[in-house]
């Protein structure tokens, strides 16, 4: 029984979510472009399997994921499993190690899972006609979150300032802009945003706060946020780098075809 | 391009049982690629969990119901995607093309800009957090009413900002400006603001982009910006289409650490 109003639960909230999103889209359809929708039946029909789809996947994941995954981060950032004993001192950096492991890890596995990156992927293949794989795109961008949060992760041990890696990181954004294939520069900063949402965000927080209480001389209200700047820029960086990789490989193999040829 | 269409024209013409046995196909392997998706996390729970925690997994039952609910779940979600959410975008997006009116499809950007993220429930969890984090550091009063007050502000700010990104990413579709531009010169914009806002809003100000984003948006916002691009002469989907999200997650930044040195 109470699995049943969990679920009730689920589907009341994710429609209250989806109302004004529906509200807008009729209200333009109905009042300003006065036009008939096509396969409008489908697209109804559709809507339904959206709602019940991520009320499915929002359950499972309050089941399945997120107590176990919100534990985890606890219990690997208790000073007692990280052999904290005096509390003023914050002992070396490599003493983490399993937090960075656990960061990257779950990083990339969260990304790899998250709705709106498939959407995006699958959206990108079709207009680019399959030049750039959905697949490669989103293993990328898992890569680019894995390594930000790991990073953030050690940003947070050691104290040092937010804004220096993000400024850091824009520097080399804005140089890889220029050297990257132009085809790929709006779907790059695209993959910023859309890596961050409901798989991501909550696990992230949890470990980013989890750690920012039991790192010694760590303020939570300093350092417990910026986990998740971290995890929308690094994919950015991810992606451009793939397009370059993809790009180089190409060419090396066109240079290496004109030498057999000669 | 529309399995669905087809499915049901095909299902007047072959009959019910064969158009169902065709769906079903389809659904079977949207569930085997959800399947593999979500492999990964449950390997890394299990070796951190076994290996490195050394502890066994607590409820080993709920963990398998609650992992077939997500792979059912994102089966359906990318089986909606496909037949509801991204012709519905696109469609509207070509329609307010064929019409020509610039103020009304500006208003559309800006209206499920805002419209999609005041509600949005991990931007309420953020921006709860950042009010009892601003408390405990005394930087509001701790009551119940000022905290309301201080997060109800900061999601009212931040969905003005998405509204403003969306719309600001349409002209820049019509226009057709190249999108590096305008994220550099954000970029410059961050960093300008960052020194001149006050050090404490500034980690909340860096995240408030990640979060703005919802699962039901994305979809929704990358194919009014694709359906755009491609119906504009001139403009490439690929090159044109993509970026408006990016835009949704830079402009929160400018606007959260403009709402910081307002508040302080």
């Amino acid at each position: 029984m109470t699995e049943f109003m969990n679920f009730i639960d689920t589907l009341v909230l994710t429609i209250r979510d989806v109302i004004p999103i529906l509200a807008i889209l009729v209200g333009f359809q109905l009042f300003v472009l006065r036009r008939k929708i096509p396969n409008i039946k489908n697209v109804i029909i559709g809507f339904v399997f959206v709602i019940l789809g991520l009320v499915f996947f929002l359950l499972g994941l309050e089941k399945a994921l997120f107590p176990l995954g919100k534990l985890m981060a606890a219990q690997l950032t208790d000073p007692d499993f990280l052999g904290i004993h005096d509390s003023t001192t914050k002992g070396h950096w490599l003493e983490y190690s399993w937090v960075y492991l656990f960061a990257f890890a779950i990083g990339f596995s969260t990304t790899i899972a998250e709705p709106s990156l498939i959407a995006v992927a699958i959206k990108a293949q079709q207009v680019s006609a399959g030049a750039i794989a959905a697949n490669g795109l989103r293993i990328a961008v898992a890569l680019g979150v894995a390594i930000g949060i790991a990073i953030g992760t050690f940003r947070i041990v050691t104290g040092t300032s937010l804004t220096y890696y993000i400024i850091a990181g824009y520097i080399v954004v804005i140089i890889q802009t220029i050297y990257a294939p132009k085809i790929i520069t709006a779907l790059a900063y695209d993959s910023g945003g859309v890596t961050t949402s409901t798989v991501t965000v909550p696990l992230v927080t949890a470990l980013g706060l989890g750690l920012s209480h039991s790192v010694p001389g760590c303020d939570p209200l300093l350092d417990g946020f910026g986990l998740i700047a971290f995890a929308s820029l690094f994919p950015i960086m991810a992606v451009l780098g793939y397009a370059q990789i993809g790009e180089w490989r190409a060419k090396r193999t066109y240079k290496f075809n004109q030498q057999e040829d000669n | 391009m529309n399995d669905f269409t087809q499915r049901v024209k095909s299902l007047k013409k072959i009959g019910y049982k064969v158009a169902v046995l065709q769906l079903f196909k389809h659904l079977s392997k949207t569930l085997k690629e959800s399947f593999r998706d979500l492999i990964p996390i449950f390997a890394v729970i299990a070796f951190f969990q076994i290996l490195v925690l050394q502890q066994p997994i607590p409820n080993i039952g709920d963990m398998i119901t609650g992992f077939l609910l997500v792979v059912v779940g994102l089966s359906l979600f990318i089986y909606g995607l496909e037949t509801g959410l991204f012709p519905i975008g696109e469609n509207m997006a070509k329609d307010f093309a064929r019409k020509g009116s610039l103020p009304w499809i500006l208003l559309f950007a800006f209206a499920l800009g805002f419209g999609t993220t005041v509600a949005e429930p991990a931007l309420i969890a953020v921006a709860d957090e950042a009010a009892s984090v601003a408390a405990g550091g005394g930087k509001i009063k701790n009551t119940p009413e000022a905290l309301q007050d201080y997060s109800s502000k900061l999601r009212f700010t931040v969905a003005l900002s998405v509204g403003f990104a969306i719309l600001l990413g349409v002209i820049r579709i019509i226009k057709g400006w190249p999108v590096q531009y305008l994220i550099i010169g954000g970029y410059f914009g961050v960093v300008v603001m960052t020194y001149f806002a006050p050090e404490w809003i500034i980690g909340i100000a860096y995240d408030s982009g990640g979060v703005t984003t919802s699962t039901i948006t994305v979809p929704l916002v990358t194919a009014l910006g694709v359906g755009l691009a491609s119906t504009i002469k001139g403009r490439n989907p690929v090159t044109d289409g993509f970026g408006l999200i990016a835009f949704a997650s830079l402009s929160p930044m400018m606007f959260v650490m403009g709402f910081g040195m307002i508040m302080s």
